[in-house]
């Protein structure tokens, strides 16, 4: 390190985190550690100002609660720094690029926040009588508009409370078609590159989960597909393809494998975590779908509020739409009608239950149909254009460095490396990711899809300029140099920088601790923490 | 496009480095035949001013809770939140980011979990909570799956008390999966004999306390046959803020605590987003679904907490997981989490006692109009009346004085002559003295 004159380092950038003065708090300037509230708060403290009436008669029975409830409370301004410093430990799309693929990290436009809290639609009650909802049962409707126009779908089953929840409805359908029509299937078939929730779904349901293979180019192998078809005649009871699938790329047989399926008197459900690739350029129903969910927390941008609240609405085929789940609408001479009961049934519906208490993610209905309007069908179609085109760019900005396991063919919204890059380097997969860590990125899928080794997944979504990617690029192209010249401990030690460094997650899960307890005061030394 | 940043001399060099001569050859793959030019039948984008107005028109069609007299509960309740909750929640880093797959940069979110975790189990008395289900419906769908694999047994047994809806779904996923469900009819009133209903087959037993009809269910002798048959327990509330009042399912002995929180930091949003709790025995943690947050230390010793017992889950066991559930509900946690740490558990008291009072209060009042009889001698903040009418239609003749009454049980069992009478009602802090005035003389104008 050079010095001046003054014996002082003329460039901060030559500080190494282990020459940075201990602090007496543990803090580093805006970097604060924070305690758990149950550490900082005290029972007797109340944060909320409540008027208890004196002298209640209490009509509880034998039931009154024999002790209260041990937690402790925070006043106004205890509380709004104790969660602002926790936010602050959080990586966010807001402060920077989120390239988890298959997550689509977009913007999530605040309108769409404010338009959730008009009164109207955050302060009415599932159950109030609908006489006093019109506009609430219209907006369910005008959302069902615009999924189905999007899909080329004919019906769609809007309660499903994330993309897994959806999942699961779309595959009771299945099973529902199947049963009235006199079958009883017992094998949904599911690719190697799948997302863990679709063997999860279809075992939840108690079918046999049978794996399709990929092809070398990392799209499903459709002779197999025949192959398998034929050696369970009769006994399929659909497939569950992402489209377009993991490795980012679009399945080129899809229509193909759909007539196989539907040849074998089998459904076709899609996957829908990746439809931001193809808002406006093609849609599923025409591709053979049968049911599809949609993320609304990813493709319609609701917020991910740190894993959830998400919806999942499904899309649903002619050969599936009259399973529909209930509640649903129904558009008559009169107008639009909220059907919540088997009471109320026509001939033509038979649902096959309900997925949830009341009508589904209303809150997320407003803010996915408020980033519709803003869109529009040009909006929306050029957004898919620009994720594709921004994943393609990042592509070829990063093709020669790092490994593309398919070849130097086009991606869609998202683009697989794996790991042959690393390879003799003494890198893993997740030593890089922990690396751009400190570089202030947030990690890409890692390790997912199962199908290439060492897999990265990049989504970095149509919400990134050019500038954003160019520094991304960049910085990826430094750390692979790096990683390849030897330095190892950019990469193994990392994360250095950030609140915490690498977590000891063999600890957490062989000696689980779950919740706080009290520490036993003999067991308290001044020195421990 | 205000959200896309890219400009049209962005794209065309940018599609220039790619590679290719237009951004069609990018979707090459997809077939021919089907290529969208155009989504036909759609507008064109809209400005935020457009988009406001149109939305802000819809919502105006609409009568929220807070403008009208207002006693809807069955499952939603309209309690005031803080503002400090909706400030806190709509926080860049809280609210953009995703599941903290990554606990080197998501510590906020983890810790705040685990501060979650830690509240709803001394909440209901258990060993451990999970980090959220959808909702109580949910949350209960997968209870009833959970005690099957403990038990190895496929039978439940469903209260009469449980709300109508959480049954369907129940039964929806029972029926899916072949397993076997005894519902038992209604049961406003709390005296159904569940006990003689439980044997060597069943699995568990679901009771919800409060009931769907304001019961408060003295869970104790049921957990104690249920274990006598080697089935679990599993407890239901809809109505977390009871909690601070009436005696915790844990202490009563229940196996699995499920529970819809939304009552806590979440509004009524129409029925969705909620937060689902979920908590259990310690022995039973690895049959858990959903997701847990654990403490653990860093590579410099310091204490942070990351996703656990991951193995049980869908990501890392594919078919083989005890649930398919990957998001969950953590927005809706946070602002759970925050309101009741704000609360305490001091707090929570004094607010489950102001629910209470109001209901108590409501009760007094409505004793004296005649045709109203009400069926509950334990209840929280709801309890059911028997009227000398159909409720729907007194509900809907209320709406036209500008009164929410409650929920006619008709609404969830429809085709039910003895049910036809009964209204559901609820009263929780925001409701004064004049709500309660206004409802006492429009139930006698209506029923008279």
């Amino acid at each position: 390190m050079s010095m001046n004159h003054q014996g002082r380092p003329t460039s901060a950038g030559e500080l190494t985190p282990s020459m940075l003065p201990k602090t007496f708090t543990g803090n580093r300037a805006l970097d604060m550690e924070e305690p758990l509230i149950f550490e900082v708060g005290s029972f007797e403290t109340v944060g909320v100002d409540l008027d208890v009436p004196e002298d209640v008669e209490l009509e509880l029975g034998k039931h009154a609660r024999s002790k209260p409830v041990d937690l402790p409370g925070l006043a106004e301004p205890e509380a709004m720094r104790h969660y602002v410093r926790l936010s602050r430990n959080n990586y966010a799309i807001d402060s920077g690029l989120y390239p988890l693929g298959s997550c689509t990290m977009k913007h999530n436009p605040r309108l769409n926040e404010k338009m959730a809290r008009l009164p109207g639609f955050g302060d009415i009650h599932p159950l109030q009588p609908l006489s006093t909802v019109p506009g609430a049962i219209e907006l369910i409707d005008e959302l069902a508009h615009w999924l189905m126009t999007m899909t080329g779908t004919s019906a769609v089953a809007m309660s499903p409370k994330a993309g897994a929840h959806g999942e699961l409805c779309g595959m009771m359908a299945i099973k529902a078609a199947h049963k009235a029509a006199g079958r009883d299937p017992k094998i949904v078939l599911v690719p190697e590159s799948a997302h863990g929730t679709n063997p999860a779904t279809a075992a939840l349901l108690g079918y046999k989960v049978v794996s399709i293979d990929a092809k070398e180019d990392g799209t499903v192998d459709f002779d197999a597909l025949k192959d398998t078809i034929a050696a369970h005649e009769g006994n399929i009871a659909g497939i569950m393809l992402t489209n377009p699938n993991t490795c980012g790329l679009f399945e080129r047989d899809i229509m193909e494998i759909a007539e196989a399926i539907h040849a074998a008197d089998a459904y076709f459900y899609c996957d829908g975590a990746n439809f931001n690739a193809i808002v406006g350029k093609a849609r599923p129903g025409d591709l053979g779908v049968d049911a599809m969910h949609i993320n609304l927390h990813k493709t319609f941008s609701t917020p991910h509020g740190g894993g959830g609240p998400g919806s999942g609405p499904v899309v649903l085929s002619d050969r599936l739409a009259a399973f529909a789940p209930l509640p649903f609408i129904r558009k008559g001479k009169d107008g639009i009608e909220l059907i919540e009961t088997e009471a109320q049934t026509q001939d033509n519906e038979q649902p096959f239950g309900r997925m949830t208490a009341f009508h589904g993610q209303m809150g997320m209905y407003v803010r996915a149909l408020s980033y519709m309007m803003s869109h529009g069908s040009d909006g929306l179609k050029q957004a898919s254009e620009d994720a594709v085109l921004n994943a393609n760019y990042v592509r070829v900005g990063l093709q020669d460095l790092m490994s593309l396991p398919f070849g130097e063919r086009p991606c869609m919204h998202e683009v697989l490396f794996d790991d042959s890059f690393l390879k003799d380097t003494g890198v893993t997969t997740l030593d890089f990711a922990k690396a751009m860590i400190d570089e202030g990125y947030h990690p890409m899928t890692m390790y997912f899809p199962l199908v290439v080794h060492g897999a990265m997944l990049i989504e970095p979504t149509e919400s990134e300029s050019r500038a954003s990617l160019d520094l991304f690029t960049a910085t990826m192209r430094d750390l692979v140099m790096s990683a390849q010249r030897g330095d190892v401990e950019r990469f193994a030690g990392a994360p250095y920088l950030s609140p915490r460094r690498r977590l000891n997650e063999t600890l957490a899960a062989r000696k689980p601790v779950l919740k706080w307890t009290a520490p036993d005061p003999a067991s308290v030394s001044p020195a421990s923490s | 496009m205000r959200y896309l940043p890219l400009s049209d001399t962005d794209r065309a060099d940018m599609l220039a480095r790619v590679g290719v001569d237009s951004i069609d050859e990018l979707f090459a793959d997809i077939p021919e035949k089907v290529r969208l030019n155009e989504l036909v039948d759609l507008p064109r984008r809209a400005g935020e001013m457009q988009v406001e107005r149109q939305l802000s028109a819809l919502a105006s069609k609409n009568v929220a809770a807070g403008s009208v007299p207002f006693f809807v509960g069955a499952g939603a309740y309209k309690h005031h939140v803080p503002a400090t909750v909706d400030h806190l929640i709509q926080r860049s880093e809280f609210l953009t980011s995703y599941t903290p797959y990554q606990p080197e940069i998501t510590q906020g979110t983890l810790q705040y979990l685990f501060e979650f975790q830690t509240q709803v189990a001394t909440l209901v008395d258990m060993d451990v909570a999970n980090a959220s289900m959808y909702d109580g419906s949910t949350g209960t769908g997968e209870a009833v799956l959970m005690a099957h694999r403990v038990t190895k047994r496929n039978k439940a047994v469903l209260s009469g008390g449980l709300h109508p809806q959480y049954r369907e779904v129940v039964e929806g996923l029972s029926n899916m999966a072949s397993d076997k469900v005894v519902s038992l009819p209604a049961d406003p009133t709390g005296t159904e004999d569940i006990l003689s209903q439980i044997d060597d087959e069943t699995s568990c037993v679901v009771v919800q306390s409060p009931s769907f009809y304001g019961q408060i269910i003295d869970l104790k002798p049921i957990a104690e046959k249920a274990h006598e048959h080697g089935a679990l327990l599993i407890a239901v509330f809809t109505e977390v803020v009871s909690l601070g009042l009436i005696e915790a399912p844990g202490t009563q002995g229940a196996d699995i605590v499920v529970g819809e929180g939304q009552s806590i930091g979440n509004g009524l949003n129409f029925g969705g987003p909620y937060v689902g709790l979920f908590a259990t025995r310690q022995k039973y943690i690895r049959q858990m679904p959903g997701r847990l947050c654990g403490e653990t230390v860093d590579a410099d010793g310091k204490r942070g907490f990351v996703l656990t017992l991951s193995t049980r889950e869908q990501h890392i066991r594919r078919d083989k997981a005890t649930s398919n559930i990957c998001t969950n509900s953590g927005l809706c946690c946070l602002a759970f989490t925050i309101h009741l740490s704000l609360l305490g558990g001091k707090g929570l008291g004094q607010l489950a006692t102001i629910n209470h009072s109001n209901a108590v209060k409501l009760k007094k009042s409505l004793s004296e109009v005649s045709g109203v009889e009400v069926l509950n001698e334990a209840y929280f903040n709801e309890f059911t009346l028997k009227l000398s009418k159909p409720a729907d239609a007194v509900v809907e003749a209320l709406v036209e004085k500008g009164i929410l009454a409650g929920v006619p049980v008709s609404r969830l069992e429809p085709g039910k002559p003895e049910l036809e009478n009964l209204l559901v009602v609820a009263s929780t802090e925001v409701n004064t003295d004049e709500d309660r005035a206004a409802l006492v003389a429009g139930l006698k104008e209506v029923l008279a």
